[in-house]
């Protein structure tokens, strides 16, 4: 087991990619994920590894794509309105079954929006970012910890049912200091053998690609990467329960906002009131088997979230609307104060 | 005793290309298998297909083989080229791929100097699409988005990529060349060669501009459209090497 270090969030996942193996980094300047590029431009150069800073957030997915088609692990990071852009590249990836990491530090939008904590890109990260059916892997840490665990475990993922994968974090998240755990230094052992290597003339060209013309040739691929994903909903799925044994209220909440709930769960329960808090860890896939079973427990949910209601839209469907779910929310940067989330589950002990 | 005097690359496959009949894109893709072939690389040479008719180049060429998104084959060859240094990275791009909507990954990509190899196909119209106005289209020219001939006032003048990209300091070699006659194909054959060659010699950006025809969307015989370019094309794309850095030609750097 390894000490602990002090460490940022954002350094914390840059440290935790390069333990898992990954030697490419490419990004494009935008706050507040600065600190991920900053450390990856100081560690690559020494470990014989790429920092690129691109051109745009486009040419740097682009260039994740290119790596990632060689069977090498890469990532890029970057906040919301650079996520936008690197839509159609995340697509491309999804299209063409490539493993792959984006951070998603995110800031409040739309438009250029504000450069404070949000959590605005729910839907966009977990609706799958970029044109076509498909799905990323959504990791939302929670700690500066599982900054650096989660970013491993996106990897992984990623590698084992070939797909990309987004940790979203935010810029609360990004900025905080706590001691880590750092994770051991891995070989990555999954199989590559898709991968454009050259055929060094020992076999037929490997091809990566996601353009297919002939409709049933391209409707089977998409039930055949559905098929992958309804795996992964059974098996892949994670959350952590925080004194929901006797829970009459169930909060949902995840990153940042998990945080302050938790402080005020501690204090709703001093006065008696019965609450607990499911916290997704995994966004894509979200734990409905979980919250469907709270269901049967709770008179009812409140989501406490950075945005206008996006994650409450899914618990609703995760508990088939057999209990209200009410939002506690901020937005355009804001925080709520656990007094703030204290009174909206107040409000739902009513 | 019979000899074979003509025979298909090795480092094409036998897919049929479904290239129109008299389109250079088959032209070129013989050559640039012939390099590969002459060079020994195709083991290792890792090949980008851009958005466009060429799209399906990666059924051609017999080395492995990545399809990139509309534009952005400088970026993803960037991202080959560091993880795979020692293999041989190629992307084959259209001007409306390279000269308009992946312009900003062409000029960055130069400007780093990245190891690669650019073959730019300049048709001067977005072939796949049916004849749409390209970056590379002519003045006066008659697309399908520009029917009364390109108008520099509201559509803006042509895009020389060559001269470009011969102000930046990286590139190692810019050559435009074509292939409308015996000659020319020559001529096209060998800088494509050595655009391949010194990347294996580490030298650097390499960009061959081939000043191509697509007879379906100029409306025009095979025949018609070669002579088209002789005509039209090479007035305003003139032949010729913009960058040798070698050998000291077309120098970014001003004497101080
Ligand atoms: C993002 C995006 N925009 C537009 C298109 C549609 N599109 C396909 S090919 C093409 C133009 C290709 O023209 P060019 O690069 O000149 O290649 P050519 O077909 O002439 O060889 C366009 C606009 C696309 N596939 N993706
Ligand atoms: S449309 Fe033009 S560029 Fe495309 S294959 Fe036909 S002739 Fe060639
Ligand atoms: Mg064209």
């Amino acid at each position: 087991m390894s000490e602990k270090v002090l460490m940022k969030g954002n350094e914390a996942i840059a440290e935790a990619a390069i333990l898992a193996g990954c030697r490419h980094y490419f990004g494009y300047p935008i706050t507040p994920q600065t600190e991920v590029a900053a450390y990856m431009s100081k560690k690559m150069p020494k470990i014989g590894g790429t920092f690129l800073q691109a051109e745009s957030e486009i040419a740097a997915i682009n260039m994740v794509y290119g790596v990632a088609s060689t069977g090498k692990r890469a990532m890029t990071s970057s906040s919301s309105p650079g996520i936008a852009l690197k839509c159609e590249g995340i697509s491309y990836m999804a299209g063409a079954d490539l493993p792959g990491l984006i951070v998603n530090v995110q800031r409040g939008g739309p438009g250029l929006g504000g450069i404070q904590p949000s959590q605005s890109d729910y839907f966009l990260a977990t609706r799958g970012p970029g044109h076509g059916d498909f799905h990323v892997l959504v990791l939302a840490p929670s700690s500066v910890q599982e900054m650096a665990d989660l970013t491993v475990k996106a990897f992984d993922l990623a590698d084992k049912y070939r797909m990309p994968a987004m940790l979203l974090a935010d810029g609360t998240m990004g900025q905080m200091m706590e001691p880590v755990e750092l994770p051991e230094p891995k070989e990555v052992t999954a199989d590559k053998s898709w991968a454009v290597t050259g055929t060094k003339m020992e076999r037929k060209h490997n091809i990566v690609n996601s353009l297919y013309l002939k409709p049933t040739e391209l409707e089977e691929k998409n039930i055949e990467r559905f098929e992958r994903y309804k795996e992964i909903e059974e098996k892949e799925c994670l959350w952590e329960e925080f004194m929901m044994e006797d829970a009459e209220i169930c909060v949902v909440s995840y990153g940042i906002t998990a945080r302050v709930s938790r402080n005020a769960i501690i204090e709703a329960r001093k006065q008696g009131i019965k609450v607990g808090m499911i916290r997704p860890i995994t966004l894509w896939p979200f734990p409905k088997k979980a919250l469907l079973l709270a269901a049967d427990k709770v008179k009812s949910f409140l989501s406490v979230e950075l945005n206008m209601g996006q994650m409450q839209e899914d618990i609703e469907l995760a508990i088939q609307c057999k209990r209200p779910v009410g939002l506690c929310k901020r937005v355009g940067g804001m925080i709520p104060s656990p007094e703030e989330v204290l009174n909206s589950i107040k409000e739902a002990n009513k | 005793m019979s000899q074979v005097v003509f025979d298909k690359p090795k480092a094409l496959t036998d897919a049929v290309l479904h290239y129109c009949p008299g389109c250079t894109h088959g032209i070129v893709h013989r050559l640039v298998a012939e390099a590969i072939d002459e060079l020994g690389i195709e083991g290792r040479t890792i090949g980008i297909a851009p958005v466009g008719c060429s799209v399906m180049a990666y059924d051609y060429f017999a080395c492995d083989m990545i399809e990139a998104s509309h534009g952005r084959a400088p970026a993803v060859a960037t991202g080959v080229k560091r993880s795979m240094p020692e293999n041989i990275v190629f992307t084959y791009q259209g001007d409306g791929d390279l000269a308009s909507i992946g312009l900003c990954e062409t000029v960055s990509t130069a400007a780093r100097g990245e190891n690669i190899t650019i073959i730019f196909i300049n048709n001067a119209i977005y072939g796949m699409t049916g004849g749409q106005m390209a970056p590379t289209s002519l003045i006066g020219q008659v697309t399908q988005t520009s029917p009364y001939g390109r108008n520099p006032e509201t559509q803006g003048y042509p895009i020389n990529i060559c001269e470009l990209l011969a102000t930046l300091e990286a590139p190692a070699y810019l050559e435009r060349v074509t292939v409308n006659n015996v000659k020319n194909v020559r001529n096209a054959k060998k800088a494509i060669k050595k655009a391949f060659q010194n990347q294996v010699e580490g030298k650097g950006f390499s960009l061959i501009e081939v000043v191509s025809s697509c007879p379906t969307n100029w409306g025009m015989t095979p025949q018609k459209a070669l002579e088209w370019i002789d005509e039209h094309m090479l007035p305003q794309y003139p032949l010729g090497v913009y960058r040798d850095k070698e050998n000291g030609v077309g120098l970014a750097k001003k004497e101080a």
